[in-house]
């Protein structure tokens, strides 16, 4: 499926994405001592995944998986995460959410809070454990604007802060991993990716995705202007209608917090082709806790988000 | 600032049927004041990247600020410490797409103490767009930009004469600002120059042609954007592959395995194909090419800014760091350098103090040899230094622990640039271009 022969010296845009993201993964390898990918069985961890493969086998990766899970997660992608990690015969480490909370590490304001922002401790948590020096993520720089001025190789300190006025200059493809012990690297190969490209890229190499990316029918309520599936975590709550919908997500993260759009697409090429003819930003479209404020994404990161 | 239509249907992406003409990475230089962020506004806008939960949160802020039209350039401003202070500090990386290419666009701040932000954003850029006010002309931040962009070694370079709008569209006007531009980049060896007149607030000569330059007969922006040649076409390139690392699963229970040697990273030039002679480096061992690999697929050749893995005839002992070239183009092996380089720290350039240089997938001690001269860049001229501080540019030497294979920079940008790393921080302070 790949349109890697050349009867041209020009890469396709997809090629040169996927290049130069193989390239950044095999430097974390070349320069880092004990890295790893965080892999959630969300769409962007999954290209992750192709590019792990194409960048080292026949060899094994030369990191482990690590999902922080925050208990608020839906079963289709927690199976779905098993399950990939199984096929490709790579070790998984999930870290709990709840396990901090259980330690008094996150402590929730209410218990049906948004977790999203409390994954910051779990993750350090998990960093100092296995001592991780580098963490891979699947962040993309036109997600969010704090975002668009990151590095690719993003240094943060003990605290896991990313400072976003004193950044490590990143010149030609010459990346600077380096790190002290105690702080992290923590290295986005998908950050010239946009939304689109991430959907190409998964109809080019038919990646499999959890089914809830795809149309299906779902009961939701309408919650501060957004759609919310019912669910244990997402009780309807009085006054609200209960309504059918056909629905699919495009971010799959917190159940509290990410919302679903209508939509009748029940295969990649039909999603890219609403993709192509959206009005909406992703994460405009589904995370009611990115709308507080302008900032919020940026100041999170300073907190050790990813 | 620009007051822009009403929200338009979207229209679908020709994803289908149409060519795909790779990706272009593009620089803009210029100060807000030149309408850079109008500019970049304009291109997201016009080729509908612009959402519309995006432009309404443009809205509402331009109104907080008591705007009556939409401020295009809230687009380019990311960080809360540059919208407090109402400046750009970093640079800034866009994205769209015609459905034929896929564009990434640098943003960095125009002022003279952000030159090492230029320098970065120059670094990946395959043309700069250097932004000029028609009613200001050549400035001395017009022939910074350029400067940079030159010794960056950006291959292709469009001057866009902006605010056409202001001086009634005048060729005149147009016509003696592409004289002075010339006459300084001719003394500097900028070559492959386009002009082009624009007023990026109207859309003009920017996606639509618009009907004020008439008299202007050259491509729209856009047009020279769809059209460029990709940077490694040149057929002549030699052929650079710097070892990142080497696959060997030995432990995996396939008994086909045992032998596997995989040689992985990407082509930084040039072409190679199954079956070439190959010279490794530095052991200077000569192999031929058995397979080039891409998961399961065996491809051909490989191509530049393409990653694969090289399976050689011969069992060679290789490791990270080392390069495989083609037999016969080799690259200079030096343990001194001479160089061209931008300082990019804070602390200033310390003589006595031993550094990390880091070329390819190489890295090496290395000490100053001496600083020849001083670069400013407004003026050109160069001028007697003791010391490098931010920003300054100057063309040094080192000496080298271990010996490089570079070529140089104005051949080869893969294998002619290194970053300088300060071991005490950890930090990049410095990038160099080998001359």
């Amino acid at each position: 499926m790949s349109s890697t022969a050349l009867s041209s010296v020009t890469l396709s845009h997809l090629d040169w994405l996927e290049s130069e993201a193989i390239h950044i993964m095999r430097e974390v390898a070349g320069q880092c001592s004990n890295p790893v990918l965080l892999f959630s069985g969300g769409k962007d961890s999954i290209c992750m995944l192709r590019i792990a493969e194409k960048a080292f086998r026949p060899g094994r990766f030369p990191f482990p998986l690590m999902h922080i899970d925050t208990g608020h997660n839906y079963q289709e992608v927690t199976d779905f995460r098993d399950q990939r990690a199984a096929e490709l015969g790579e070790r998984l480490i999930v870290r709990s959410l709840e396990d901090s909370m259980a330690r008094g590490t996150v402590v929730l304001k209410s218990a049906d809070e948004p977790r999203n922002k409390h994954q910051s401790i779990t993750l350090l948590e998990a960093i100092e454990e296995f001592a991780f020096d580098a963490c891979i993520g699947g962040a993309r720089r036109d997600e969010e604007k704090a975002r668009a001025k990151e590095r690719i190789f993003s240094f943060r300190d003990e605290f896991g802060q990313w400072d976003p006025k004193n950044q490590r200059p990143e010149l030609w493809d010459l990346y600077n991993a380096r790190s002290f012990k105690g702080e992290n690297i923590r290295v986005f190969p998908i950050s010239n990716w946009t939304e689109i490209d991430v959907w190409q890229y998964i109809e080019r190499e038919r990646l499999a995705l959890p089914s809830i990316y795809f149309a299906h029918r779902r009961p939701i309520v309408r919650r501060s202007g957004g759609m919310l599936p019912v669910t244990a975590v997402t009780p309807v709550k009085p006054g609200e209608v209960v309504e059918e919908r056909m629905v699919r997500f495009r971010t799959v993260g917190d159940i509290t917090c990410t919302a679903p759009v209508e939509s009748d697409a029940d295969s990649v090429a039909k999603i890219i082709a609403e993709t192509a003819i959206t009005t909406i930003t992703e994460r405009g479209a589904t995370r009611l806790d990115d709308q507080t404020s302008d900032a919020s994404m940026e100041q999170r990161k300073k907190e050790g988000y990813f | 600032m620009s007051a822009i239509d009403p929200i338009e249907p979207m229209q679908a992406l020709p994803l289908e049927d149409a060519p795909d003409n790779g990706l272009l990475r593009f620089l803009t230089c210029g100060s807000v004041d030149d309408g850079k962020s109008t500019l970049i506004g304009r291109l997201l806008y016009d080729s509908k990247t612009i959402l519309a939960d995006t432009l309404h949160a443009m809205q509402r802020t331009s109104e907080k600020r008591g705007l009556d039209v939409v401020d295009l350039s809230l687009l380019t401003d990311g960080l809360q410490a540059e919208r407090e202070q109402g400046i750009t500090i970093d640079v800034a990386y866009r994205y769209f797409t015609t459905g034929t290419r896929k564009y990434i666009i640098a943003d960095a701040p125009g002022h003279e103490q952000y030159t090492r932000n230029m320098v970065t954003a120059a670094s990946t850029a395959d043309l700069a767009i250097i932004l000029i006010d028609a009613r200001k002309g050549v400035l001395a931040q017009t022939r910074r930009h350029s400067y940079i962009a030159h010794l960056l070694g950006i291959p292709q370079v469009v001057v866009a004469v902006n605010k056409m709008d202001l001086v009634d569209y005048s060729p005149e006007v147009f016509a003696r600002i592409k004289a002075d531009y010339l006459a300084f980049a001719g003394r500097l060896g900028i070559e492959n120059i386009r002009f082009m007149p624009m007023s990026a607030l109207h859309g003009d000569m920017i996606v639509e042609r618009g009907e004020r330059l008439g008299w202007y007969e050259g491509p729209s922006l856009i047009e020279v954007l769809e059209t460029v040649p990709a940077v490694h076409s040149a057929h002549t390139e030699k052929f650079r592959f710097p070892v990142q690392y080497v696959c060997r699963p030995q432990d995996s229970a396939n008994p086909e395995l045992h032998d596997y040697r995989g040689f992985m990273g990407r082509v930084e030039s040039g072409e190679l194909a199954v079956g070439d002679a190959v010279t490794v480096l530095p052991s200077g061992l000569e192999t031929r090419v058995r397979d080039i690999q891409v998961l399961a697929e065996s491809l051909p050749c490989a191509t530049a800014e393409q990653s694969v893995t090289l399976l050689l005839e011969d069992e060679i002992d290789i490791s990270r760091g080392d390069m495989i070239v083609k037999s016969g183009e080799l690259p200079t092996l030096s343990k001194q350098i001479d160089a061209m380089l931008c300082w990019l720290a804070e602390a200033a350039l310390d003589p006595r103090r031993k550094y990390l240089i880091r070329h390819t997938t190489r890295d090496s001690k290395a000490m100053l040899a001496g600083i020849d001269y001083r670069i400013d860049i407004n003026t050109m001229e160069q001028q007697a230094c003791e010391r490098l501080v931010m920003n300054d540019i100057a063309r040094v030497r080192f000496k080298l622990a271990q010996p490089i294979f570079a070529d140089p920079y104005a051949e080869s940008r893969g294998t002619g640039a290194f970053i300088v790393i300060d071991e005490s921080s950890n930090n990049t302070i410095g990038a160099g271009m080998i001359l």
